[in-house]
Protein backbone atom coordinates (compact mmCIF):
# COMPACT_ATOMS: atom_id res chain seq x y z
CA UNK A 1 0.00 0.00 0.00
CA UNK A 2 1.62 3.57 -1.10
CA UNK A 3 2.29 5.85 2.13
CA UNK A 4 1.92 9.72 2.03
CA UNK A 5 5.54 11.15 3.33
CA UNK A 6 4.45 14.74 3.54
CA UNK A 7 1.49 16.96 2.52
CA UNK A 8 2.21 21.22 2.48
CA UNK A 9 0.07 23.77 0.97
CA UNK A 10 1.28 26.26 -1.25
CA UNK A 11 -0.44 29.60 -1.47
CA UNK A 12 -1.09 31.06 -5.02
CA UNK A 13 1.60 33.60 -6.28
CA UNK A 14 4.18 31.74 -4.54
CA UNK A 15 7.07 29.15 -5.32
CA UNK A 16 9.06 26.42 -3.82
CA UNK A 17 11.62 23.35 -5.44
CA UNK A 18 12.41 20.44 -3.73
CA UNK A 19 14.21 17.01 -5.02
CA UNK A 20 12.12 14.15 -5.70
CA UNK A 21 14.14 10.20 -5.51
CA UNK A 22 13.32 7.78 -8.22
CA UNK A 23 10.17 5.89 -6.97
CA UNK A 24 8.30 8.61 -4.89
CA UNK A 25 5.53 10.45 -6.66
CA UNK A 26 4.78 14.21 -6.41
CA UNK A 27 0.63 14.44 -6.04
CA UNK A 28 -0.61 18.19 -6.18
CA UNK A 29 -3.85 18.80 -5.83
CA UNK A 30 -5.95 22.29 -7.11
CA UNK A 31 -7.57 23.05 -3.91
CA UNK A 32 -9.81 25.84 -4.94
CA UNK A 33 -10.28 24.64 -8.82
CA UNK A 34 -8.69 26.90 -11.05
CA UNK A 35 -4.71 26.45 -10.16
CA UNK A 36 -1.50 26.74 -12.59
CA UNK A 37 1.44 25.23 -10.98
CA UNK A 38 4.47 26.14 -13.55
CA UNK A 39 7.04 23.54 -13.18
CA UNK A 40 10.66 22.89 -14.63
CA UNK A 41 12.45 19.10 -14.20
CA UNK A 42 16.38 19.35 -14.19
CA UNK A 43 18.87 16.30 -13.27
CA UNK A 44 20.56 17.04 -9.88
CA UNK A 45 23.64 15.09 -10.96
CA UNK A 46 24.25 17.33 -14.04
CA UNK A 47 21.52 20.08 -14.30
CA UNK A 48 22.60 20.51 -17.91
CA UNK A 49 19.84 17.52 -18.56
CA UNK A 50 16.23 19.27 -18.78
CA UNK A 51 12.76 19.24 -19.10
CA UNK A 52 12.17 19.11 -22.88
CA UNK A 53 8.64 20.10 -23.97
CA UNK A 54 9.23 19.44 -27.76
CA UNK A 55 10.34 15.64 -27.15
CA UNK A 56 7.83 15.56 -24.60
CA UNK A 57 5.21 16.39 -27.33
CA UNK A 58 6.61 14.79 -29.89
CA UNK A 59 7.70 11.22 -28.75
CA UNK A 60 3.66 10.76 -27.69
CA UNK A 61 1.82 12.70 -30.69
CA UNK A 62 0.35 14.61 -28.60
CA UNK A 63 -0.19 18.39 -27.59
CA UNK A 64 -1.81 18.09 -24.15
CA UNK A 65 -0.62 16.19 -21.03
CA UNK A 66 -2.95 13.31 -19.21
CA UNK A 67 -2.63 10.49 -17.00
CA UNK A 68 -0.43 7.96 -19.16
CA UNK A 69 2.21 10.28 -20.62
CA UNK A 70 5.74 10.61 -19.76
CA UNK A 71 7.74 13.69 -19.25
CA UNK A 72 10.81 13.93 -21.13
CA UNK A 73 14.53 15.17 -20.34
CA UNK A 74 16.79 16.46 -23.83
CA UNK A 75 18.69 13.53 -22.92
CA UNK A 76 16.16 11.21 -23.98
CA UNK A 77 14.92 9.91 -20.17
CA UNK A 78 11.80 10.12 -18.73
CA UNK A 79 11.75 12.29 -15.91
CA UNK A 80 8.78 11.00 -14.33
CA UNK A 81 5.51 9.62 -15.83
CA UNK A 82 1.46 11.35 -15.66
CA UNK A 83 0.35 7.95 -12.95
CA UNK A 84 -3.27 9.83 -12.41
CA UNK A 85 -5.22 12.69 -13.39
CA UNK A 86 -8.51 13.33 -13.03
CA UNK A 87 -8.11 17.14 -15.15
CA UNK A 88 -7.22 15.55 -18.59
CA UNK A 89 -5.75 18.40 -20.25
CA UNK A 90 -2.47 19.78 -19.13
CA UNK A 91 -0.24 22.52 -21.23
CA UNK A 92 2.94 23.15 -21.80
CA UNK A 93 3.39 25.40 -24.60
CA UNK A 94 1.92 28.48 -23.26
CA UNK A 95 5.10 29.68 -21.10
CA UNK A 96 5.48 31.50 -18.30
CA UNK A 97 4.10 34.75 -17.08
CA UNK A 98 6.90 37.65 -17.48
CA UNK A 99 7.07 40.65 -15.33
CA UNK A 100 5.95 42.80 -17.91
CA UNK A 101 2.93 40.58 -18.78
CA UNK A 102 1.87 40.95 -15.53
CA UNK A 103 1.90 44.80 -15.20
CA UNK A 104 0.36 44.61 -18.63
CA UNK A 105 -2.61 42.43 -17.80
CA UNK A 106 -3.39 42.47 -13.70
CA UNK A 107 -0.82 45.74 -12.17
CA UNK A 108 1.88 45.06 -10.19
CA UNK A 109 1.11 45.37 -6.56
CA UNK A 110 4.56 45.44 -4.58
CA UNK A 111 5.80 42.93 -1.51
CA UNK A 112 5.96 47.03 -0.27
CA UNK A 113 2.28 48.14 -0.44
CA UNK A 114 0.78 44.59 -0.25
CA UNK A 115 2.84 42.15 1.62
CA UNK A 116 2.36 38.72 1.49
CA UNK A 117 -0.63 39.61 -1.06
CA UNK A 118 1.53 40.91 -3.41
CA UNK A 119 1.78 39.27 -7.23
CA UNK A 120 4.78 37.55 -8.49
CA UNK A 121 6.08 36.45 -12.04
CA UNK A 122 6.28 33.38 -13.00
CA UNK A 123 9.64 34.32 -14.06
CA UNK A 124 10.76 35.69 -11.15
CA UNK A 125 9.35 32.55 -9.32
CA UNK A 126 11.37 30.47 -11.79
CA UNK A 127 14.91 32.48 -11.20
CA UNK A 128 14.65 32.57 -7.36
CA UNK A 129 14.26 28.44 -6.83
CA UNK A 130 16.69 28.39 -9.91
CA UNK A 131 19.26 30.64 -8.33
CA UNK A 132 19.22 28.25 -5.02
CA UNK A 133 21.12 25.71 -7.05
CA UNK A 134 23.37 28.39 -9.20
CA UNK A 135 21.35 27.84 -12.12
CA UNK A 136 19.24 30.98 -13.89
CA UNK A 137 17.83 32.46 -17.22
CA UNK A 138 20.17 30.10 -18.82
CA UNK A 139 18.57 27.35 -17.44
CA UNK A 140 14.75 28.48 -18.03
CA UNK A 141 12.83 26.17 -20.59
CA UNK A 142 9.73 25.94 -21.99
CA UNK A 143 7.71 24.42 -18.63
CA UNK A 144 4.48 22.77 -17.80
CA UNK A 145 1.46 24.74 -16.68
CA UNK A 146 -0.25 22.26 -14.81
CA UNK A 147 -3.74 22.56 -14.38
CA UNK A 148 -4.18 24.47 -17.56
CA UNK A 149 -5.63 23.92 -20.79
CA UNK A 150 -4.52 25.67 -24.38
CA UNK A 151 -6.66 24.35 -27.37
CA UNK A 152 -5.25 25.05 -30.67
CA UNK A 153 -7.81 25.30 -33.89
CA UNK A 154 -7.43 24.42 -37.83
CA UNK A 155 -5.52 27.94 -38.60
CA UNK A 156 -3.16 27.44 -35.56
CA UNK A 157 -4.89 29.86 -33.37
CA UNK A 158 -4.19 29.67 -29.70
CA UNK A 159 -6.94 29.83 -27.37
CA UNK A 160 -7.14 29.32 -23.25
CA UNK A 161 -9.94 27.07 -22.04
CA UNK A 162 -11.21 28.69 -18.76
CA UNK A 163 -12.49 26.15 -15.93
CA UNK A 164 -9.82 23.12 -17.11
CA UNK A 165 -9.61 22.30 -13.58
CA UNK A 166 -12.18 22.00 -10.49
CA UNK A 167 -11.71 22.09 -6.74
CA UNK A 168 -10.27 18.45 -5.84
CA UNK A 169 -8.89 18.18 -8.85
CA UNK A 170 -5.27 16.35 -8.59
CA UNK A 171 -2.48 15.52 -10.93
CA UNK A 172 -0.08 12.57 -9.70
CA UNK A 173 3.97 12.62 -10.93
CA UNK A 174 5.74 9.20 -10.23
CA UNK A 175 9.22 10.25 -10.41
CA UNK A 176 11.36 7.40 -12.51
CA UNK A 177 15.33 9.01 -11.59
CA UNK A 178 16.11 11.29 -9.25
CA UNK A 179 14.90 15.12 -10.32
CA UNK A 180 14.97 18.66 -9.10
CA UNK A 181 11.76 20.00 -9.25
CA UNK A 182 11.43 24.02 -9.65
CA UNK A 183 7.66 25.05 -9.29
CA UNK A 184 5.20 27.94 -8.81
CA UNK A 185 1.59 28.67 -8.34
CA UNK A 186 2.01 31.85 -10.38
CA UNK A 187 -0.99 32.17 -13.07
CA UNK A 188 -1.18 31.13 -16.31
CA UNK A 189 -0.03 33.91 -19.06
CA UNK A 190 -2.83 33.62 -20.98
CA UNK A 191 -5.34 33.29 -17.99
CA UNK A 192 -8.18 36.03 -19.12
CA UNK A 193 -8.98 36.49 -15.26
CA UNK A 194 -9.68 40.12 -14.28
CA UNK A 195 -7.83 40.21 -11.45
CA UNK A 196 -4.90 38.33 -10.60
CA UNK A 197 -5.82 34.54 -9.74
CA UNK A 198 -4.65 33.29 -6.37
CA UNK A 199 -4.93 29.83 -6.14
CA UNK A 200 -3.39 27.57 -3.85
CA UNK A 201 -2.03 24.42 -4.40
CA UNK A 202 -2.03 21.39 -1.84
CA UNK A 203 1.41 18.82 -2.69
CA UNK A 204 2.11 15.48 -1.33
CA UNK A 205 5.33 13.42 -1.25
CA UNK A 206 3.99 9.73 -2.20
CA UNK A 207 6.20 6.80 -1.34
CA UNK A 208 5.64 4.93 -5.20
CA UNK A 209 4.40 1.95 -6.08
CA UNK A 210 7.37 -0.43 -8.53
CA UNK A 211 6.37 -0.07 -11.78
CA UNK A 212 5.49 -3.30 -13.29
CA UNK A 213 5.10 -5.39 -16.47
CA UNK A 214 1.90 -4.03 -17.08
CA UNK A 215 2.25 -0.18 -16.20
CA UNK A 216 0.03 1.92 -17.70
CA UNK A 217 2.48 4.84 -18.68
CA UNK A 218 5.30 2.31 -19.68
CA UNK A 219 3.26 0.79 -22.31
CA UNK A 220 1.43 4.20 -23.51
CA UNK A 221 3.13 3.54 -26.65
CA UNK A 222 6.24 2.40 -27.64
CA UNK A 223 8.24 5.73 -27.02
CA UNK A 224 7.59 5.28 -23.77
CA UNK A 225 8.84 1.59 -23.79
CA UNK A 226 12.21 2.85 -25.12
CA UNK A 227 12.38 6.31 -23.48
CA UNK A 228 11.81 3.39 -19.52
CA UNK A 229 15.05 1.79 -21.14
CA UNK A 230 16.93 4.98 -21.48
CA UNK A 231 16.34 5.44 -17.73
CA UNK A 232 17.17 1.41 -17.16
CA UNK A 233 20.39 1.58 -18.71
CA UNK A 234 21.36 5.12 -17.03
CA UNK A 235 20.51 3.44 -13.53
CA UNK A 236 22.55 0.72 -14.06
CA UNK A 237 25.38 3.26 -14.73
CA UNK A 238 24.15 4.92 -11.51
CA UNK A 239 23.91 2.88 -9.54
CA UNK A 240 27.30 1.10 -9.55
CA UNK A 241 28.70 4.51 -8.77
CA UNK A 242 28.39 6.52 -5.52
CA UNK A 243 25.71 9.08 -6.82
CA UNK A 244 22.55 7.30 -6.44
CA UNK A 245 23.49 5.66 -3.18
CA UNK B 1 0.41 33.58 -45.52
CA UNK B 2 2.44 33.32 -49.19
CA UNK B 3 4.37 36.61 -49.99
CA UNK B 4 7.59 36.47 -51.93
CA UNK B 5 10.51 39.06 -51.81
CA UNK B 6 11.61 41.61 -54.07
CA UNK B 7 15.22 41.04 -53.37
CA UNK B 8 17.63 39.31 -55.91
CA UNK B 9 20.18 36.92 -54.61
CA UNK B 10 22.54 39.12 -56.84
CA UNK B 11 22.36 42.11 -54.40
CA UNK B 12 22.87 40.32 -51.14
CA UNK B 13 26.02 40.97 -49.72
CA UNK B 14 26.53 37.52 -48.15
CA UNK B 15 25.53 33.63 -49.26
CA UNK B 16 26.54 30.63 -47.92
CA UNK B 17 25.43 26.57 -49.19
CA UNK B 18 25.70 24.61 -45.71
CA UNK B 19 25.38 20.69 -46.68
CA UNK B 20 23.02 18.27 -44.96
CA UNK B 21 24.44 17.26 -41.15
CA UNK B 22 26.29 20.70 -40.88
CA UNK B 23 25.67 23.24 -38.92
CA UNK B 24 25.75 27.32 -39.90
CA UNK B 25 26.40 30.41 -37.13
CA UNK B 26 26.77 34.26 -38.59
CA UNK B 27 26.03 37.42 -36.76
CA UNK B 28 23.25 39.29 -38.98
CA UNK B 29 23.30 42.89 -38.02
CA UNK B 30 19.74 44.68 -37.02
CA UNK B 31 17.81 45.94 -40.70
CA UNK B 32 19.81 43.35 -42.61
CA UNK B 33 17.79 40.46 -44.63
CA UNK B 34 18.47 37.14 -44.10
CA UNK B 35 16.77 34.24 -46.03
CA UNK B 36 16.86 30.24 -45.35
CA UNK B 37 16.53 28.87 -48.86
CA UNK B 38 15.19 25.01 -48.98
CA UNK B 39 17.08 24.43 -52.59
CA UNK B 40 15.99 20.35 -52.95
CA UNK B 41 13.00 20.37 -50.95
CA UNK B 42 11.54 19.52 -47.80
CA UNK B 43 14.43 19.97 -45.72
CA UNK B 44 14.62 20.80 -42.12
CA UNK B 45 15.97 24.04 -41.15
CA UNK B 46 16.65 23.81 -36.95
CA UNK B 47 17.61 27.71 -36.52
CA UNK B 48 18.40 29.57 -32.65
CA UNK B 49 18.74 33.09 -32.53
CA UNK B 50 20.59 35.05 -29.84
CA UNK B 51 21.22 38.37 -29.45
CA UNK B 52 24.43 39.04 -30.27
CA UNK B 53 25.33 41.88 -27.46
CA UNK B 54 23.88 39.53 -24.88
CA UNK B 55 23.20 35.58 -25.88
CA UNK B 56 21.60 34.92 -22.83
CA UNK B 57 18.90 37.19 -24.53
CA UNK B 58 17.87 34.07 -26.94
CA UNK B 59 14.66 33.04 -29.78
CA UNK B 60 11.79 31.55 -27.04
CA UNK B 61 9.22 29.94 -28.90
CA UNK B 62 6.75 29.71 -25.98
CA UNK B 63 6.68 33.54 -25.84
CA UNK B 64 6.45 33.98 -29.48
CA UNK B 65 3.65 31.15 -29.59
CA UNK B 66 1.68 33.04 -26.87
CA UNK B 67 1.95 36.77 -27.95
CA UNK B 68 1.21 35.90 -31.36
CA UNK B 69 -1.67 33.69 -30.32
CA UNK B 70 -1.04 31.01 -32.82
CA UNK B 71 1.34 27.98 -33.01
CA UNK B 72 2.51 27.99 -36.57
CA UNK B 73 4.89 30.83 -38.04
CA UNK B 74 4.72 32.83 -41.66
CA UNK B 75 4.72 36.41 -43.06
CA UNK B 76 4.00 38.61 -40.46
CA UNK B 77 5.27 36.74 -37.62
CA UNK B 78 7.56 38.61 -35.05
CA UNK B 79 9.99 36.19 -33.52
CA UNK B 80 9.94 37.24 -29.83
CA UNK B 81 13.39 36.73 -26.96
CA UNK B 82 13.13 35.22 -23.97
CA UNK B 83 13.12 38.72 -22.53
CA UNK B 84 9.84 39.38 -24.53
CA UNK B 85 12.02 41.76 -27.30
CA UNK B 86 10.97 41.60 -31.43
CA UNK B 87 13.81 39.63 -32.81
CA UNK B 88 13.48 39.03 -36.00
CA UNK B 89 9.90 39.83 -38.71
CA UNK B 90 9.19 36.61 -41.23
CA UNK B 91 9.09 39.33 -43.98
CA UNK B 92 8.45 36.59 -46.77
CA UNK B 93 7.80 33.08 -46.99
CA UNK B 94 6.87 30.84 -50.04
CA UNK B 95 6.19 27.83 -47.73
CA UNK B 96 3.28 29.42 -45.52
CA UNK B 97 3.85 27.56 -42.30
CA UNK B 98 6.86 26.80 -40.54
CA UNK B 99 6.82 24.58 -37.24
CA UNK B 100 8.13 25.74 -33.64
CA UNK B 101 6.57 23.33 -31.39
CA UNK B 102 8.57 20.17 -32.93
CA UNK B 103 12.16 20.68 -31.47
CA UNK B 104 15.18 19.27 -32.93
CA UNK B 105 16.36 15.78 -33.35
CA UNK B 106 18.75 14.69 -30.65
CA UNK B 107 20.59 11.35 -30.42
CA UNK B 108 18.49 10.49 -27.03
CA UNK B 109 15.62 11.46 -28.43
CA UNK B 110 15.84 9.41 -31.27
CA UNK B 111 16.70 6.48 -29.67
CA UNK B 112 13.20 7.08 -28.05
CA UNK B 113 11.07 8.35 -31.49
CA UNK B 114 13.09 5.53 -33.66
CA UNK B 115 14.45 2.79 -32.10
CA UNK B 116 17.73 2.27 -29.70
CA UNK B 117 19.76 1.38 -32.43
CA UNK B 118 19.71 5.04 -33.99
CA UNK B 119 21.92 5.73 -30.74
CA UNK B 120 24.85 7.04 -32.73
CA UNK B 121 23.31 8.76 -35.69
CA UNK B 122 23.85 12.09 -36.60
CA UNK B 123 21.28 14.19 -35.26
CA UNK B 124 20.66 18.20 -34.86
CA UNK B 125 21.56 18.57 -31.33
CA UNK B 126 25.22 17.12 -32.51
CA UNK B 127 25.63 19.87 -35.03
CA UNK B 128 24.70 22.66 -32.58
CA UNK B 129 27.33 21.10 -29.72
CA UNK B 130 30.06 21.17 -32.21
CA UNK B 131 28.88 24.47 -33.26
CA UNK B 132 28.89 26.00 -29.57
CA UNK B 133 32.32 24.35 -28.68
CA UNK B 134 33.97 25.64 -32.43
CA UNK B 135 33.04 29.72 -31.32
CA UNK B 136 33.67 29.75 -28.22
CA UNK B 137 33.86 33.54 -28.86
CA UNK B 138 30.16 33.75 -29.16
CA UNK B 139 29.63 32.81 -25.75
CA UNK B 140 27.55 29.95 -26.13
CA UNK B 141 26.86 26.46 -24.73
CA UNK B 142 24.51 23.76 -24.02
CA UNK B 143 22.49 25.98 -21.29
CA UNK B 144 21.74 28.09 -24.67
CA UNK B 145 20.35 25.33 -26.49
CA UNK B 146 16.59 25.68 -26.36
CA UNK B 147 13.75 25.31 -27.69
CA UNK B 148 13.78 26.28 -31.40
CA UNK B 149 12.24 27.13 -35.20
CA UNK B 150 11.77 24.03 -37.86
CA UNK B 151 12.19 26.30 -40.90
CA UNK B 152 9.80 24.31 -43.99
CA UNK B 153 8.33 21.60 -41.23
CA UNK B 154 4.83 20.90 -40.85
CA UNK B 155 3.53 19.98 -37.17
CA UNK B 156 -0.06 20.15 -37.43
CA UNK B 157 -2.28 20.48 -34.04
CA UNK B 158 -5.41 18.87 -33.69
CA UNK B 159 -8.17 20.86 -31.61
CA UNK B 160 -8.72 17.85 -30.17
CA UNK B 161 -4.64 18.30 -28.70
CA UNK B 162 -3.00 16.00 -30.68
CA UNK B 163 0.44 16.37 -32.74
CA UNK B 164 1.61 15.54 -35.90
CA UNK B 165 4.17 15.31 -38.34
CA UNK B 166 3.09 15.54 -41.23
CA UNK B 167 4.50 15.37 -45.06
CA UNK B 168 6.57 18.46 -45.76
CA UNK B 169 5.00 21.40 -47.36
CA UNK B 170 7.66 23.09 -48.57
CA UNK B 171 9.70 22.25 -52.60
CA UNK B 172 12.77 23.14 -53.96
CA UNK B 173 13.20 26.56 -54.09
CA UNK B 174 11.25 27.90 -51.38
CA UNK B 175 12.00 30.09 -48.60
CA UNK B 176 11.81 32.15 -45.60
CA UNK B 177 13.21 35.51 -45.15
CA UNK B 178 13.30 37.94 -41.97
CA UNK B 179 14.38 41.45 -41.42
CA UNK B 180 16.42 41.26 -38.11
CA UNK B 181 15.34 43.69 -35.32
CA UNK B 182 18.43 43.65 -33.54
CA UNK B 183 21.88 42.33 -34.16
CA UNK B 184 21.48 37.94 -33.64
CA UNK B 185 23.52 35.36 -34.00
CA UNK B 186 21.62 32.89 -36.37
CA UNK B 187 22.35 29.26 -35.53
CA UNK B 188 21.23 26.43 -37.72
CA UNK B 189 21.58 22.76 -37.66
CA UNK B 190 20.36 21.77 -41.05
CA UNK B 191 19.17 18.62 -40.24
CA UNK B 192 20.90 15.01 -40.58
CA UNK B 193 17.88 13.19 -40.21
CA UNK B 194 17.31 9.82 -41.77
CA UNK B 195 14.69 8.38 -39.44
CA UNK B 196 11.84 10.63 -40.57
CA UNK B 197 9.73 9.79 -44.01
CA UNK B 198 8.76 13.91 -43.86
CA UNK B 199 12.51 14.57 -46.03
CA UNK B 200 12.29 11.14 -47.32
CA UNK B 201 14.97 9.68 -45.75
CA UNK B 202 16.89 11.83 -47.97
CA UNK B 203 18.24 15.14 -45.89
CA UNK B 204 19.59 17.90 -48.77
CA UNK B 205 21.41 21.37 -48.26
CA UNK B 206 20.02 24.71 -47.96
CA UNK B 207 21.20 28.37 -48.54
CA UNK B 208 21.56 31.18 -46.45
CA UNK B 209 21.55 34.56 -48.15
CA UNK B 210 22.21 38.15 -46.39
CA UNK B 211 20.88 41.72 -47.78
CA UNK B 212 21.90 45.00 -46.07
CA UNK B 213 19.14 47.64 -45.41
Amino acid sequence: MAKMLYENRMPGGTHWSLEMKQGTTLKLIDQEGGANVGMLFYNPQNPLERYNAPDTLKCQHTFKLTQGHCLYSDMGRIFCSIVDDTVGWHDTVGGNLSKAKLREKWQERTYQEARNDWTLSGTDSFLVELAKYGLGKKDLAANLNLFSKLVVAEDGALQFVEGNSQAGDAISLRFEMDTLVVFHTCPHPMNPAPAYPKKPVIYQLWQADPVTADDECMNACAENQRGFQNNERYLAGCHTGACCS
Amino acid sequence: MIRESMLHADDSCFRQVVPAGDYFIHTVLKGQTVRILDLAGNQAADTLFYSASNPTERYSAIDTIREQGNVYLTTGTMLLSSEGNPMLEIVADTCGRHDTLGGACATESNTVRYGLHTQCMHACRDSWMLAVAEHADMGLSKRDITHNINFFMNVPVTPEGGLTFADGISDAGKYVELEAKMDVIVLISNCPQLNNPCNAYNPTPIEVLVWNP
